[in-house]
């Protein structure tokens, strides 16, 4: 009976010492380890985000996972438990991401997901995904293979997730856009020669070629398709646009084709792009404290999840206190109802059944020209 | 598969096995000597193929602060080591030895990055950074346990690995660099079109190759080297300074890596953490030559080579679990092969 007393008069002041006034936002990022080249971008952008969310001051807890998985959980649950976080943002990597989605959900508290991460039932319920989907991305290259006629695609992909992602969306764009897919070939970041995978794509004679890697690793094939005198059209993906590629692919990459937001050339964008201005306001912020040059995708997904939760949060407000599980509930749910919100990649309308919320609007083709990305020609409209 | 398919993978399954075969033949050697699984091998291919594509860009690579660092750790060491045996008439050897050679290396990239110097100048400096890391490696984290058991030694491997490839990250950062070809050459040969590259690493691999077996069979710092692997107490007795032996093994290691680096910095683009799995690949060619065969190592490491070429072409996502899957067949047979009683054995010498 006693014991009771104790518990209840524990429980009630626990949940008074929950109940704060400002919001924390618990964020846990591979700043360090192998994903760090993208990480870094991530937690830059958090400097460049404003002090409050929906006119309440906001806290960001910033955790470094060193781009591992395993790290990437246990940081959600210190933030969850420790710093009594109202809403997780995270990882870039993948796997990390969806650690933390899973605790996220056994907390009960929303989750904005930060890289394209494959999520369902519960987990999904309180997550959502910033970034483009991976088959949003891929149908601009679908849609731009379509147009000039081509009908076997080959594949050269990541032995990985990322790989089998890039894949999957290819096969499942495949049927609609009546393309064919000759080759599934992989091949790792660390390999030192792809000529084996090259000399397969080039014997099944495709019409064009489709690059699943990223970054400076997805130089590796094209270059060695170069060497071996493949004249077609290479394409990549979204991860793949980063001026890195380019300067270690050098001449073999000139003419390379990818997705990626309008986040990365917001300045050839036409005027009545929907997102240009946000795009080319956040594009010049970042530049302006990081240095020209510096522009790039993945900042842009963190401070969209800044601008998701900041239009989000006046409505959860009213229905309970930050630190609250009424609040979480509410945040939740106007997350779920946000409409036409404009960010830096794209415009995000959710739904209870899409907790992503973007349209083609949130993808543009853009080409290597002269050593510099560029948007593709008659593009972006 | 055609026929020039066929050569075609074989002239990429030989290039990537010379650089396997030169790796194999380092870890074999320093294994022998000081019973160490170098683990760290790999990392020194990476800091050498990203120091020349940083050379090249006109920026001073990171390692050196790495080169700078370790050495005084090194001296620290041996300082530490000369005052308890109250000889200090060492103290300036192991001044000049860790400190100022380390640092005029340092200062000597420092002149040359901006200035970008010709190619072979570029090699030297590189060359220069990465292979003194090899005795100070074998100063700060072998020699202290140079006594312990495999395993104890293996453990030590791991982490130096880890710290080097943390050290790596931090100063060469995530992203993958690929340094201009020594020459844009290329020749036909019948159906193939060789690249003068890929005809260096191999000629390269078999040049220092024969300098090995000629710095084994005639050198008598070779000569001491041998003595110790075959036996450490008795190489002791008749006065051959096993720890030097050590510092001299890795010393090798250090430089093979690095050339190994520096070679195929052009032909693929190198990250911070590329080496270690070149090396772990160099490590299972050794492994199939039975880890004990000079001559076999090669084989095995051009048979790995070979083996990844064809792997990749007929079926590129099991490529890796074909490639690793092939170290367990000898790893049974040696292990069925070995003496139950070998780990005491080490331990009670």
């Amino acid at each position: 009976m006693k014991f009771r007393i104790i518990a209840a008069a524990l429980a009630a002041g626990l949940a008074a010492a929950t109940a704060h006034a400002e919001i924390v936002v618990g964020v846990s990022l591979g700043i360090t380890g192998p994903g760090a080249s993208l990480g870094v971008h991530y937690r830059n952008a958090f400097q460049l985000m404003g002090k409050t969310l929906g006119g309440e001051p906001v806290r960001f807890v910033i955790l470094d996972d060193a781009s591992d998985p395993t790290n990437a959980a246990k940081n959600a649950r210190k933030l969850v438990s420790e710093e009594k976080a109202d809403v997780l943002m995270g990882s870039n990597g993948v796997p990390s991401a969806v650690q933390m989605a899973q605790a996220a959900a056994e907390a009960k508290i929303p989750m904005l997901v930060m890289t394209p991460a494959v999520l369902s039932g519960n987990v999904l319920h309180w997550s959502f995904v910033v970034p483009q989907p991976t088959e949003l991305m891929m149908s601009a290259v679908a849609e731009q293979l379509k147009a000039h006629g081509v009908k076997r695609v080959g594949y050269i992909g990541y032995s990985d997730t990322w790989g089998d992602l890039v894949y999957k969306a290819m096969q499942s764009l495949a049927k609609p856009y009546g393309l064919e897919l000759v080759t599934d070939e992989r091949y790792a970041r660390s390999d030192t020669s792809v000529t084996g995978q090259v000399l397969r794509l080039m014997s099944t004679n495709p019409d064009a070629i489709v690059v699943g890697g990223s970054g400076t690793g997805a130089a590796l094939p094209q270059v060695a398709l170069v060497e071996r005198g493949y004249k077609k059209a290479i394409y990549h993906n979204h991860g793949t646009v980063n001026a890195e590629f380019i300067k270690v692919g050098g001449k073999a990459v000139e003419g390379a084709i990818a997705p990626t937001g309008p986040l990365v050339v917001p300045e050839e964008l036409p005027d009545s792009f929907p997102t240009k201005k946000v795009s080319l306001d956040f594009t010049k912020r970042y530049e302006a404290t990081f240095g020209a040059g510096t522009r790039n995708a993945f900042a842009g997904y963190a401070y969209d999840g800044y601008l998701l939760l900041d239009a989000a949060v006046p409505a959860a407000l009213k229905k309970g206190k930050p630190g609250t599980p009424q609040f979480h509930e509410a945040l939740r749910t106007a997350l779920e109802n946000v409409k036409n919100v404009v960010g830096t990649h794209g415009v995000y309308n959710m739904d209870p059944k899409n907790h992503n919320g973007l349209d083609e609007r949130a993808r543009v083709l853009v080409q290597v020209r002269n050593g510099a990305w560029h948007l593709v020609k008659g593009n972006g409209q | 598969m055609t026929a020039d398919i066929v050569l075609w993978l074989a002239q990429d399954g030989v290039t990537n096995g010379a650089i396997y075969a030169l790796l194999a033949l380092a870890l074999l050697l320093v294994f022998s000597v000081t019973r160490v699984i170098f683990v760290p091998q790999g990392e020194f291919i990476s800091y050498a193929a990203l120091s020349l594509s940083l050379l090249q860009a006109g920026q001073v690579p990171g390692v050196v602060y790495v080169l700078i660092g370790g050495g005084f750790l090194a001296a620290l060491f041996e300082a530490g080591v000369a005052l308890r045996d109250k000889a200090l008439g060492r103290l300036p050897l192991v001044f000049l030895g860790y400190i100022v050679v380390p640092c005029a290396m340092a200062a000597l990239a420092w002149w040359a990055a901006p200035r970008k110097l010709d190619l072979g100048w570029q090699v030297l400096i590189v060359l220069g950074l990465i292979v003194p890391l090899g005795p100070i490696v074998y100063r700060v984290a072998y020699q202290p346990l140079a006594k312990a058991s495999i395993l104890v030694l293996f453990i030590a491997s791991m982490a130096v690995h880890y710290v080097l490839q943390g050290l790596g990250l931090v100063f060469f950062g995530g992203e993958g660099l690929r340094s201009t070809a020594f020459s844009d050459a290329s020749f036909r040969l019948g159906v193939l079109q060789m690249s003068a590259q890929s005809l260096l690493v191999v000629l390269a691999s078999v040049v220092v190759m024969a300098a090995l077996w000629l710095f084994f069979g005639r050198s008598i710092y070779g000569k001491a080297l041998r003595a110790t692997a075959i036996n450490r107490v008795g190489a002791r007795l008749v006065g051959i300074r096993t720890g030097l032996a050590g510092g001299l093994s890795l010393l090798l290691a250090a430089f093979i890596g690095a050339l190994s680096g520096i070679l195929i910095s052009p032909i693929t683009t190198i990250y911070y953490d590329t080496g270690f799995l070149i090396g772990l690949k160099g490590f299972v060619g050794a492994i199939l030559g039975g880890m004990a065969s000079y001559p076999l190592a090669v084989v095995g490491a051009l048979v790995l080579g070979l083996l990844e070429a064809y792997a990749s072409f007929w079926s590129s996502a099991f490529k890796e679990t074909i490639v690793f899957a092939i170290i367990i067949p000898p790893l049974v047979w040696l292990s069925l092969r070995s003496r139950p009683l070998e780990e005491d054995e080490e331990e009670a010498e």
